[in-house]
């Protein structure tokens, strides 16, 4: 079954890495639906957010295939976990004297924010899972939208489970979640010999 | 004490127990050669062309069993690697890739014989740096011996800007271990995991092996010979696995593939449970992917995760070093004995025995290949290029020794034979028989003068039938004879060695060969040996593109 599946990975902050990643996307043809990099809370390691469109045989081996750059420490799909994902969207919404309420009314049914304000525009900041942004995006099209940009996702784990990559000592760790994925089933596979 | 970069690479490579390294000098890596005077203990072999230190680092790693060093200078030096870092790549050979480049200040200016290779090389690297500092050579070149070795090992490049190598760092000591949070060592497999494929095998009826590159990079034919004993199971190898079996072994059944043996292809779709031993189930070893076995069982070990289930799902997944996991898997294994299934694969080799060497006079694929197995006593270090003369060589030579065997398999590299032969002599002292196509041949001749330089007992065993002999094939079976672009031209090959300084002999009839065979038994200097072969001949078994190994054909008339 294809789905969009969230892929959570913690890289040296080091140049290059960006590109390493994303040569591997392009030649192994998986298809990168965004992705966001960023600090996390350990100094010197960024923490990547990659949507994988795919199968899920496909984003095992996206999984897999990552894992094995240097400079990428852990790899999580946490597609199936509980997990909080946001997006944040800025849209350039035409707005004037004549609608300019109407805009505001859907502005604050989706609980967004007016950042900018102009005679004929308004710029709205959109935060939600990507449901929520596709879905203010549809009703702000009516006005007409002048500008549109949107970050990409952004998740976390619920609860007190974290993606936080293993200490140096601990590689093994990060290693052993691929490693756990070699058992799982993927879709439309053969039965196992266990079944 | 302060040395430049350029000394510090050296007493790396000194500390690393280099001994021989292949490159070709250039602008930027000027500062280095200024050094290589002070390290005689370093050998550096100068080549003639880029691309032919890559191969000589990959044929040196395969018959050493170490890693490979080559270097070249910035822009087309390191481009010219390109196609030796691929083929190392592809066959996971571990090799240390070192290039110059332009200074520092320069980098992203596309001053001259600027290239950014290690942005070209990212895809074909298992990892490459990009040297800002003299400082950071000593570890940076620890990582990348290390990365290069262990686990699936491969090609891994270290560029280094030209003032970079002029610049002074503090150099106390090599380093004596590496740090690598992201790479860990996968070597011991999960015990669960041994369990499983273990109760797999012991219950298997017809369990068939097909061992990869990864027994022979583990050097674990002991291992596999233990195995397959215990579990009286009969093993096939891919082309990269030849030598990782012995096939004086009773249990060894060739190799399969797309011109592997017939009852080898036969074996591996009638098996019940397939083991895959460090082996990557490629489409060339495996046939249509679904249309493989449909009912097997597959057991597959390998050091890469991201192997296991790549193009097969796997009943079984066995994620470690091949020498490690079999010998965890050995104490599990129940002492089986399979004489049904085993007189069944005797029946089918009895029925097409991989004998196709026809009587006659005229020069044959398969009879010279044969000859020299005789004459070498089946003992030689065999290197090819790509092709024909290849299959023959697969199919043809007994190996029983491990690392006797070196051929380009997953990139298919035309012009490997040369360099990569003459890289495989710096790590034996036995003359190494290289296979050559003629096509081949041409593409890397130019390193006769260092084969020359250093007077390498090398001899290259031109398999000359005039034409692009695959892909002839391909045109006569596939193409309704529509030959094109295969009839190739070609010079007197004796007198281009001769013109090399090396010697140059020809041989045109069987009779020919074998008393060239004899007249080389004592001669320790390179040979050029042009054997002119029967123009049209074919090579079969063959499982034509897209068929299932089920479909394997032993003749033209098959089609």
């Amino acid at each position: 079954m294809a789905s969009r599946n969230t892929i959570v990975a913690h890289v040296e902050d080091r140049p290059g890495v960006l590109a390493r990643v994303a040569s591997l996307f392009r030649r192994r043809g998986f298809n990168i639906e965004s992705l966001t990099v960023g600090h996390c809370e350990e100094p010197g390691l960024s923490r990547m957010t990659i949507v994988v469109d795919g199968n899920d045989h496909q984003v095992d081996q996206a999984c897999r295939q990552l894992f094995k750059l240097i400079d990428v420490i852990s790899v999580q799909d946490i597609t199936y976990t509980p997990m909080v994902d946001r997006e944040l969207a800025l849209i350039k919404v035409a707005a004037t004297n004549f609608n300019r309420r109407e805009v505001l009314d859907v502005v604050e049914v989706f609980r967004a924010d007016v950042v900018d304000v102009h005679a004929e525009a308004l710029m709205v900041q959109v935060l939600g899972d990507e449901g929520k942004v596709d879905a203010a995006l549809a009703m702000f099209e009516q006005f007409g939208i002048l500008e549109m940009v949107r970050t990409g996702r952004v998740a976390m784990r619920r609860g007190t489970q974290t993606t936080k990559p293993p200490g140096i000592s601990d590689s093994q760790q990060a290693a052993a979640a691929i490693r756990a994925m070699l058992g799982r089933r993927p879709e439309g596979a053969l039965p196992f010999a266990s079944d | 004490m302060r040395l430049t970069g350029a000394r510090i690479l050296m007493e790396c490579l000194r500390a690393e127990g280099v001994e021989v390294f292949f490159g070709y000098p250039g602008g930027v890596v000027l500062p280095l050669y200024n050094t290589l005077g002070e390290y005689p203990d370093i050998k550096h072999v100068l080549v003639r062309h880029e691309q032919a230190a890559a191969h000589a680092a990959d044929g040196y790693a395969r018959v050493a069993g170490r890693t490979g060093v080559c270097l070249a200078t910035s822009g087309p030096g390191a481009t010219n690697l390109v196609t030796g870092i691929t083929t190392a790549y592809m066959d996971s050979v571990p090799m240390v890739v070192l290039t110059g480049n332009v200074a520092r200040d320069l980098i992203g200016r596309d001053g001259f014989q600027e290239a950014d290779i290690t942005g070209i090389t990212l895809p074909i690297t298992k990892h490459n740096y990009l040297l800002m500092r003299a400082s950071e050579i000593a570890p940076a070149v620890k990582e990348a011996f290390h990365i290069a070795s262990t686990g699936r090992k491969g090609p891994v490049l270290v560029d280094i800007p030209k003032d970079v190598f002029i610049e002074e760092a503090e150099w106390d000591g090599y380093p004596e271990g590496v740090s690598l949070r992201g790479y860990p060592i996968m070597d011991v497999p999960r015990e669960e995991e041994v369990e499983a494929a273990a109760k797999i095998i012991n219950q298997a009826e017809k369990p068939i092996v097909i061992a990869g590159h990864g027994v022979v990079q583990s050097s674990a034919q002991t291992e596999l010979v233990d195995f397959a004993e215990r579990s009286d199971t009969p093993v096939l190898t891919t082309l990269l696995g030849i030598s990782g079996m012995p096939q004086d072994h009773e249990l060894s059944y060739g190799f399969l593939g797309m011109h592997g043996h017939f009852y080898a292809n036969m074996a591996a779709d009638r098996a019940d449970v397939v083991i895959g031993i460090g082996m990557r189930f490629d489409d060339r070893a495996m046939g249509r992917f679904n249309a493989f076995n449909p009912g097997a069982k597959i057991v597959h070990i390998d050091i890469d995760p991201a192997e296991i289930g790549k193009n097969f799902k796997t009943h079984a997944p066995v994620n470690g070093d091949v020498k490690v996991t079999l010998e965890r898997l050995l104490p599990q294994l129940k002492q089986a004995s399979h004489p049904q299934w085993r007189a069944e694969i005797d029946e089918i080799m009895l029925q097409h025995p991989t004998d196709y060497v026809e009587e006659g006079t005229l020069l044959s694929g398969p009879w010279l290949v044969q000859a020299l197995a005789e004459s070498t006593g089946g003992d030689a270090t065999i290197v090819t290029g790509v092709g024909q003369h290849q299959m023959w060589a697969a199919q043809y030579y007994p190996y029983n020794r491990l690392r006797q065997w070196v051929t380009s398999g997953g990139l298919g590299t035309m012009g490997y034979e040369i360099p990569a032969a003459m890289g495989a002599q710096f790590a034996q002292r036995e003359p190494i028989w290289s296979i050559c196509g003629d096509g081949g041949f041409q593409m890397t001749s130019q390193e006769l003068q260092t084969v020359a330089d250093h007077n390498l007992p090398v001899r290259f065993a031109i398999f000359n039938n005039g034409f692009l002999g695959m892909v002839r094939q391909w045109q006569e079976l596939f193409y309704a004879n529509n030959y094109h672009s295969v009839d190739l031209g070609q010079p007197d090959f004796v007198k281009l060695a001769e013109a090399y300084g090396v010697r140059g002999v020809r041989a045109t009839t069987r009779a020919d060969a074998l008393q060239l065979f004899r007249e080389l038994e004592d001669y320790d200097g390179p040979v050029v040996i042009d054997f002119q072969l029967e123009r049209e001949e074919n090579v079969w078994p063959m499982v034509p593109a897209g068929a299932a190994l089920s479909e394997t054909i032993e003749s033209a008339a098959d089609l």
